[in-house]
C-alpha cells in the first residue's frame, strides 16, 4: 500500500528530459489577471518548473483564495 | 441583490427584537443581560447594567411594579422569572450608583421642574446630566415625600437617600418648601418667561384651577400627549401620576420623566417631537421563543421572603432565564451555526459583500456554504429563507464576475461530463417509435447505482404500455445552484429539445432534485416521481430483504412534496419494511450536496451530514443517490429505496460511497452497456486507457482534493509522451505535471509492469511561466 506522501520534497530532483538537477530561479506566477514573481526550482535546460505540494496547498492556495475574494 | 428585497429579508429576522421582559418594561431595562450576569454571580455588573437605564436604582429596585414579569416567557415553562426580586437582590448587594455626572454642554438652557416626585426628579436627572440648568420647585420640605410613606420593610429610607445622593455636586437646584401657584400671574406665565422649558409633575390630583392656563382633559387632569408628554403650552410638558390618577406606578412615573425629558431636549434643539418614537414605552415583543424546547422549572422561593433572595437564590433564579432568543434556524442548521451569528446579521454582511467597492469580499464562502435546503424557512416564525438570500447573492456574484472560480469549478465540470456524449443518451424503448413516458434517472443515480437504472428501466418497460423512452443527462441543478444562468439555460434547452424530439412524453424522475428543477423551471414538462409511478404500476416481485427498522431521510428537495413522501412510505409498507421518522419530511435536512455546499465548504457540509447521521442508530433509508452516498461517505449505514425495490444478495447498507472518479466512470459505462444490451449497438470502450494502481489511502486523498483518476491519467500520458517529468533519484518516483484548462495537476508515480502506481497528487489553479 502506498500512503500519500506528505513529507517535504526530496532534494536533488532531476529533469528527466535534460538529466539536469533543478536550480532555483524566478518564475512568473499569475492568477485571475494578477502576476507576480516567485522563487521556484526549475530545470536550467528546458525550464520545467517544480511546485512542491506544500507550496501548492499552502501559500499558493492562500494567495489564490485571497485573489478570488478581491 | 435588490436593496428593497434585502431590507425586507432583514426585517423578517426578529432575533434582534427585545425579549418580552425588556419590551414590557416601560424604560426597557436589559433584563436578559442582567440575568446572564447574575447567573455568573456578577452582581456588580448586573447592578451597573440596571443603573445605566434606571436613574434611581435603589428605589426602583425595591418598589418597581414590574410589568415585565407578566410578560416573561418562562411562565410557559414553570413560572415567570421573579425579575423584581432579582433587581432587589442586585441593589441589596451593596453597590451604590455613582453620582450623576454633568456633561459640559455649550448651549445650556434653563429648565424648571415643578414637583419633586419620581417623574420630576427623573427629568431633573436626565436634563441635569445633559448640562442644562435645572431648578426644581417642591412645595413640601423634602423631595420624594410620597415615597417616604412606604413601609420601610418595602422601601427603606436609606434607599431613597442613596438615590438622592446621586444629585450631590450636580447643578440641579432644589427649591424645597416653595409652592408655586401656577394659575396666578407669578405662576406658569412667569416661569415660562424665565425658563426655556417647564416640566410639571403635579401628582395625582385633578387641576381645575389650571383651566384657562393649560388645556384639561374631561376628568380635570392636565391634557397630556401620550407620545410626547406635551401640554397645550409649547414650553410645558407634564407626566407622572397626573396621567394615572390614583393607581400609582413608580416605573410609569419614571418612564414619563424619561420620555418627557427626551421631548424637552428635542424641543430645545428644534427637532421633531414625534419622530422615531415607536419603540417608546411598554409593548409586546416580536421576538419568537420556542418555549417547548425547555423543561419546566419551578420558581425559586426565598428562604426568608421578607429579606428576599440570598445571592445563591438569586443566582439560581436568574439561571432559570432561558435567555430568550429565536435562533430557531441556527439551532437546526450547522451552516448558520458555523459562522457564529444569525440571519439578520448575515443578510447585512452579504449585502455589504455585494456592494463593497474596496477590500476583500469576506462573505463569499459563507454565501456558497448554504445548501439551499429550505429547512430554515420551515422553522422560522417569519418564513425567512436563507437559501433565497444566498442564491440571490450568488447571482449577484456571477453577474459581477466575482464568483470565486474554485468554489464550483469541480461540480460544473462534472455537470459538463454528464451533459457530454460520454453520458447523454435519448432513445425510445427498443422496438417502439414513440414514448408515452420518458424515464429520467438523473446523473447521480446513474453515477451511484447504474444497475438500479437498468433494473428500473426494465421494470417500467415491462409495466407501462405504449413505449418507455430513456433519457440520460443532467437536469442542470448544479448550474442553478452555482448561479450559472448560462449553463442552466443550456442544460434546460438541451433537455427540452430531446424531450420534444421524443414526442413530449411525461417524464418520470428518480431524483428529487431533477423533479424540483423540472417543476420549478420547466413547467411545460409533465413530470412524475418514480415513487408515485412505482406505487401505481406495482413493485416487482421480491421478498423483503430486511427485518430491521429503518429511519427515513427524505431528500431536502422533497420537503414540500407530500405526494412523493406518501408514496415512499406506502412502498415501504408494501415491502413490509418497518420505518421510523427522523423529524418528519417537513423538517428534513440536506446531505451537504445541495447548493454545492460540499464543494465550497467541505467542513460545513460534513457537519451537516454528521449531525443528520447522529440522529438515529437505525440504518437510514433515503431516495436520493447523493444523500445515500454522503451518509456512506461519513460512515453511516444507509440504503436507497431502490435497494428494497430490487433486492440483491449482500448488504446494500454497507456499500461505500463510490467517489467522484467512480461516479463518472459509472455513468459512461451505463450508457455503453445500455446501448449494447438494449439497442444492440456496438460501442467502443475508451481506447488505450492506461491502467492505474491507486491504494485506498491515496484514492481517498485524491477524492478529498477533487482529483479524478482521469486527471491523473491525462497528466501521466502527457508526461510519458512529452518526456516532461522529474525524477526523484532516491525513490525513483516520477513527478509529472499537466495543466488542464484552469488547473495544474501534479502526480507522483512509478511504473510497474506497464501499470502506473500513484503515490500522490495535488493541484493548484495559479499558472506559472
Ligand atoms: S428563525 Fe432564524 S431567521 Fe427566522 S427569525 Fe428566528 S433567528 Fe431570524
Ligand atoms: S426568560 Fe429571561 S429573557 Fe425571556 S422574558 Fe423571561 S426574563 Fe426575559
Ligand atoms: S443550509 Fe438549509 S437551513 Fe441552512 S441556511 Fe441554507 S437553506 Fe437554510
Amino acid at each position: 500500500m502506498t500512503e500519500p506522501t506528505s513529507a517535504a520534497p526530496e532534494p536533488g530532483l532531476l529533469c528527466a528530459k535534460c538529466q539536469l538537477p533543478l536550480a532555483a530561479g524566478k518564475v512568473e506566477a499569475s492568477y485571475l489577471g494578477n502576476t507576480f514573481p516567485v522563487d521556484l526550482l526549475r530545470c536550467p535546460g528546458c525550464g520545467f518548473t517544480y511546485v512542491p505540494e506544500e507550496l501548492a496547498l499552502g501559500k499558493m492556495l492562500q494567495v489564490e483564495q485571497a485573489l478570488e475574494d478581491k | 441583490m435588490d436593496g428593497q428585497q434585502v431590507r425586507d429579508w432583514e426585517s423578517r429576522c426578529i432575533e434582534e427584537q427585545a425579549p418580552a421582559c425588556t419590551a414590557a418594561c416601560p424604560v426597557h431595562v436589559d433584563m436578559r443581560g442582567m440575568m446572564e450576569l447574575l447567573r455568573k454571580g456578577d452582581f456588580k455588573a448586573a447592578h451597573a447594567l440596571f443603573a445605566r437605564i434606571i436613574p434611581f436604582p435603589a428605589i426602583i429596585g425595591h418598589i418597581c411594579d414590574h410589568p415585565c414579569e407578566s410578560a416573561c416567557k418562562r411562565s410557559a415553562a414553570g413560572a415567570a422569572i421573579q425579575i423584581h426580586q432579582l433587581e432587589r437582590a442586585c441593589v441589596d448587594a451593596g453597590f451604590a450608583a455613582a453620582p450623576f455626572r454633568t456633561n459640559k454642554q455649550l448651549a445650556k438652557k434653563r429648565i424648571a421642574v415643578v414637583g419633586a416626585g419620581l417623574s420630576g426628579l427623573c427629568v431633573a436627572a436626565e436634563l441635569g446630566v445633559k448640562g442644562h440648568t435645572v431648578v426644581l420647585f417642591e412645595a413640601r420640605p423634602e423631595a420624594l415625600a410620597r415615597l417616604r410613606t412606604y413601609d420601610p420593610q418595602i422601601l427603606p429610607g436609606t434607599a431613597i437617600d442613596a438615590d438622592l445622593a446621586r444629585f450631590a455636586n450636580t447643578s440641579v437646584e432644589f427649591r424645597l418648601n416653595e409652592e408655586i401657584d401656577l394659575a396666578s400671574a407669578d405662576g406658569l406665565a412667569a416661569l415660562a418667561d424665565q425658563f426655556d422649558a417647564i416640566y410639571l409633575g403635579l401628582g395625582p390630583d385633578p387641576q381645575p384651577a389650571l383651566a384657562g392656563v393649560l388645556a384639561l382633559a374631561a376628568d380635570g387632569h392636565l391634557a397630556i400627549d401620550a407620545l410626547t408628554f406635551a401640554t397645550s403650552h409649547p414650553k410645558v410638558f407634564a407626566g407622572g401620576s397626573q396621567r394615572y390618577g390614583a393607581g400609582y406606578s413608580p416605573i410609569n412615573s419614571l418612564q414619563d420623566g424619561r420620555y418627557a425629558s427626551l421631548s424637552i431636549d428635542r424641543m430645545l434643539q428644534g427637532a421633531s417631537l414625534t419622530a422615531n418614537r415607536d419603540t417608546q414605552g411598554a409593548q409586546p415583543s416580536r421576538l419568537y421563543v420556542n418555549t417547548s424546547r425547555y423543561a419546566p422549572l419551578p420558581a425559586v422561593i426565598p428562604a426568608d421572603p421578607e429579606r428576599g433572595f440570598s445571592q445563591a437564590e438569586a443566582i439560581a433564579e436568574a439561571t432559570r432565564c432561558f435567555p430568550c432568543h429565536c435562533l430557531e434556524c441556527v439551532k437546526v442548521c450547522p451552516f448558520l451555526e458555523h459562522y457564529g451569528a444569525y440571519p439578520k446579521r448575515y443578510i447585512r454582511e452579504i449585502y455589504n459583500n455585494e456592494t463593497i467597492i474596496m477590500g476583500p469580499r469576506k462573505t463569499n464562502r459563507l454565501i456558497d456554504s448554504c445548501t439551499l435546503c429550505g429547512l430554515c424557512a420551515a422553522v422560522c416564525p417569519e418564513d425567512l429563507a436563507m437559501g433565497e438570500v444566498c442564491l440571490s447573492a450568488r447571482q449577484g456574484m456571477t453577474a459581477k464576475g466575482k464568483m470565486p472560480p474554485s468554489h464550483h469549478d469541480f461540480a460544473l465540470r462534472d455537470l459538463a461530463f454528464s451533459r457530454s456524449d460520454a453520458f447523454v443518451l435519448a432513445r425510445h424503448q427498443p422496438g417502439f417509435e414513440r414514448s408515452t413516458v420518458l424515464f429520467y434517472p438523473g446523473c447521480q443515480l446513474a453515477a451511484s447505482s447504474p444497475e438500479h437504472v437498468e433494473n428500473t428501466y426494465a421494470h417500467l418497460c415491462a409495466t407501462i404500455d405504449g413505449g418507455v423512452g430513456l433519457l440520460l443527462g443532467c437536469c442542470g441543478a448544479p448550474a442553478q445552484w452555482a448561479a450559472r444562468e448560462d449553463l442552466f439555460t443550456e442544460s434546460r434547452e438541451a433537455f427540452a429539445s430531446e424531450w420534444r424530439r421524443l414526442g413530449q412524453p411525461t417524464v418520470i424522475t428518480a431524483c428529487s432534485s431533477c423533479f424540483r428543477m423540472f417543476t420549478d423551471h420547466q413547467p411545460e414538462v409533465p413530470v412524475q416521481s418514480l415513487w408515485s409511478v412505482l406505487e401505481r404500476v406495482g413493485l416487482p416481485a421480491g421478498a423483503s430483504p430486511r427485518a430491521a427498522t429503518l429511519a427515513i431521510h427524505d431528500p431536502c428537495t422533497t420537503r414540500h412534496e407530500t405526494a412523493i413522501q406518501g408514496s415512499v412510505r406506502r412502498l415501504l409498507d408494501q415491502r413490509g419494511v418497518a420505518a421510523v421518522e427522523l423529524d418528519g419530511p417537513g423538517l428534513t435536512t440536506c446531505c451537504g450536496f445541495g447548493g454545492l455546499a460540499e464543494f465550497a465548504n467541505p467542513a460545513v457540509a460534513d457537519k451537516i451530514v454528521d449531525r443528520r447521521i447522529g440522529q438515529n442508530d437505525a440504518d437510514y433509508l433515503t431516495y436520493c443517490a447523493m444523500c445515500r452516498d454522503n451518509f456512506a461517505r461519513r460512515g453511516k449505514r444507509a440504503i436507497h429505496l431502490l435497494d428494497l425495490v430490487f433486492p440483491t444478495a449482500g448488504d446494500p447498507a454497507a456499500r461505500p460511497d463510490p467517489g467522484f472518479s467512480m461516479r463518472q466512470e459509472n455513468r459512461g459505462r451505463l450508457k455503453r452497456r445500455l446501448l449494447h444490451d438494449l439497442w444492440e449497438e456496438t460501442v467502443n470502450e475508451p481506447a488505450d486507457r492506461i491502467e492505474l494502481i491507486v491504494s485506498a489511502a491515496v484514492h481517498a486523498d485524491l477524492e478529498r482534493k477533487l482529483i479524478l483518476h482521469d486527471d491523473v491519467r491525462q497528466t501521466i500520458v502527457h508526461a510519458e509522451t512529452s518526456g516532461e517529468k522529474l525524477i526523484a533519484p532516491k525513490t525513483g518516483h516520477f513527478i509529472a505535471s499537466h495543466r488542464a484548462v484552469s488547473i495544474t495537476y501534479w502526480i507522483e508515480y512509478t511504473v510497474e509492469d506497464g501499470r502506473y502506481v500513484i503515490h500522490r497528487g495535488y493541484s493548484h489553479r495559479m499558472q506559472l511561466g
